[in-house]
C-alpha cells in the first residue's frame, strides 16, 4: 500500500513535468496566459504525508521546471512557498479536522475544493510572477498575468482532479 | 545544547523552507545578471534531449512555411551574388575563395519562449559545433538574440525579447545610433531608444544593426518604424519598431561568428 503510494507520486511527478514543458507552456492564450498545472503534485500530495518531504520534493519539482524554462529559480521558489503554507491553507479550506480524517480531495464538496485549489494557485502565481518580473516598472503586467493565469490554472487543475479521481465503489 | 537541538527539530519545516527558498532566490538573482554561466539552463543534455524529441515531431507542421522562407532567402542571395559577379572583372571567380570576416553556422530552434519578460530560446548546436558565448543569432529576416549559455550539444539564446537585452542599432538611411530594448508589451514590437532628436525619422523607415560591437555585422535587418515620439527631456526620441521576424514562429536560425572578434577584444583590453 505504501509502496503503491510512492510509485504513484513518482509517476505523477514525471507526467506533470512533461505535460507542463511540452504542452502547456506553448499555449500562450491571449499572448501571455499560460496555465501551470504541475503544482497539482503539491496540491494532491497526501494530506497526512511528511511535511518536510513535501517541501523538499516541491523544491525538486520547481527546479526541474526551471531547468526546462531557463528561468533561474523562480518556479522552485514559488513551489517551496506553497508547500510551506499548505497546512495553513488546508486548515482554512477544510476546517481544523483535516489532519485526523483521511479525506480525499476529490470527495469533498466543490466549494471547499475551489477555495483550496484557488488559493494555492494564487499564492504560487503571485510569487512566480513577482520573481519573474523582478521590476516595479511592469506592475500592471504582473497583476494581469497573475490574475488571468490563476483563473486559467485553477480551472484546469480542478478539471484534472475531477477527471482523474478514483470513484468510490 | 539540548535546547538548540529541540529548537531545530521543532522548526525543521520552517528552516527547510527558508534554506530552499533562499537557494531559489539566489538562483533567480544569478540568472538576472547578464550571462554568467548559469547552472539552471535548458542547454544540458536531459532537457535538450527532450526538447529535441519534441521539435522533431512539431517541425513537420511548419515545413511548408519554412520552405517558402528558404526559397525567398535563396532568391535574395542569388540576386546579390549576381551583382557581385558583375562587379568583378574575372567572371570565373570562385565564391568559396573570397575570405569573409564572418562565419555562419545554421541551427534549429528546439524551444522558444516569447510570453515572459525574460525570454530565451534553445538551439540544437553547442560547443562541438564551435558555438561560443556572445555570438549573434539571426534568421534570414532579422536578428534573434545573443548566445548566453553553451553546453556540449546545445546552447541557449537570450532573445531580443528580454528586458536584459540591449543591442546597438541604427537607422538604415542615416548614421544615428540607438539601443534596442523591449518593453514586454508585444512580442513583435520592440523599442529603439536614445536616437538623437535631429535624426530624420519617418514611419516605415528600416532599422538595421549598427556594427559597433563585435557581435553583429553592420546592416542586418531588424524591423520597420511604426511610430516615434520625443522623450520628456526633448533631447532624444524613442521609436516603436515592428520586427521583420515573427519571433513567435522561429525554426531555423544562423549563428554568426566574427573571426576577428578575439583580436578586437584583446586589443581593447590592452588599452
Amino acid at each position: 500500500m505504501l509502496n503503491n503510494e510512492i510509485l504513484k507520486n513518482i509517476i505523477r511527478f514525471i507526467l506533470l513535468v512533461l505535460t507542463q514543458v511540452l504542452l502547456l507552456n506553448h499555449i500562450n492564450f491571449l499572448g501571455y496566459v499560460n496555465p501551470y498545472i504541475y503544482i497539482l503534485f503539491i496540491i494532491v500530495f497526501p494530506f497526512t504525508g511528511n511535511k518536510s518531504l513535501l517541501i523538499f520534493l516541491s523544491f525538486m519539482l520547481g527546479l526541474t521546471i526551471d531547468f526546462f524554462l531557463d528561468s533561474g529559480g523562480i518556479h522552485a521558489a514559488a513551489c517551496v512557498f506553497i508547500a510551506y503554507i499548505r497546512p495553513q491553507v488546508l486548515k482554512y479550506s477544510f476546517g481544523i479536522s483535516y489532519e485526523y480524517n483521511t479525506i480525499k480531495i476529490s470527495n469533498t464538496d466543490f466549494m471547499k475544493q475551489l477555495i483550496y485549489v484557488g488559493s494555492m494557485v494564487f499564492f504560487n502565481h503571485i510569487v512566480l510572477f513577482s520573481l519573474e518580473t523582478f521590476n516595479t516598472d511592469h506592475l500592471l503586467l504582473l497583476l494581469k498575468s497573475t490574475v488571468f493565469s490563476s483563473i486559467f490554472s485553477t480551472i484546469i487543475i480542478l478539471s484534472a482532479i475531477t477527471i482523474f479521481s478514483e470513484k468510490p465503489k | 545544547m539540548q535546547q538548540i537541538i529541540f529548537f531545530l527539530i521543532r522548526n525543521k519545516n520552517f528552516l527547510l523552507f527558508i534554506v530552499l527558498f533562499s537557494i531559489s532566490i539566489f538562483l533567480t538573482i544569478q540568472s538576472h545578471s547578464y550571462h554568467k554561466n548559469n547552472f539552471i539552463n535548458s542547454s544540458n543534455s536531459v532537457t535538450g534531449g527532450i526538447y529535441t524529441i519534441k521539435s522533431s515531431i512539431t517541425n513537420y507542421f511548419n515545413l511548408r512555411k519554412e520552405n517558402e522562407v528558404l526559397i525567398d532567402e535563396n532568391t535574395r542571395i542569388r540576386i546579390q551574388l549576381e551583382s557581385y559577379k558583375s562587379k568583378v572583372v574575372d567572371q570565373n571567380i570562385d565564391t568559396n575563395s573570397i575570405l569573409s570576416k564572418y562565419y555562419f553556422v545554421s541551427a534549429k530552434v528546439i524551444n522558444n519562449s516569447f510570453s515572459k519578460t525574460k525570454n530565451k530560446l534553445t538551439i540544437d548546436k553547442g560547443e562541438r559545433d564551435s558555438i561560443q558565448l556572445d555570438l549573434g543569432v539571426i534568421t534570414s529576416k532579422g536578428i534573434v538574440g545573443i548566445i548566453d549559455n553553451v553546453s556540449n550539444k546545445y546552447a541557449t539564446i537570450q532573445s531580443i525579447l528580454n528586458t536584459n537585452s540591449q543591442i546597438n542599432a541604427k537607422l538604415k538611411n542615416a548614421k544615428h545610433f540607438g539601443s534596442l530594448v523591449w518593453n514586454t508589451q508585444d512580442p513583435n514590437v520592440i523599442q529603439l531608444i536614445d536616437i538623437p532628436r535631429l535624426a530624420p525619422v519617418k514611419i516605415g523607415d528600416t532599422i538595421v544593426t549598427g556594427g559597433k560591437s563585435t557581435i553583429f555585422p553592420e546592416g542586418i535587418l531588424i524591423g520597420a518604424v511604426v511610430d516615434f515620439e520625443l522623450t520628456e527631456d526633448k533631447n532624444s526620441q524613442n521609436l516603436n519598431i515592428q520586427l521583420f521576424n515573427d519571433m513567435t514562429n522561429l525554426q531555423h536560425v544562423y549563428i554568426i561568428d566574427n573571426l576577428d572578434s578575439q583580436e578586437i577584444i584583446n586589443l581593447e583590453k590592452g588599452l
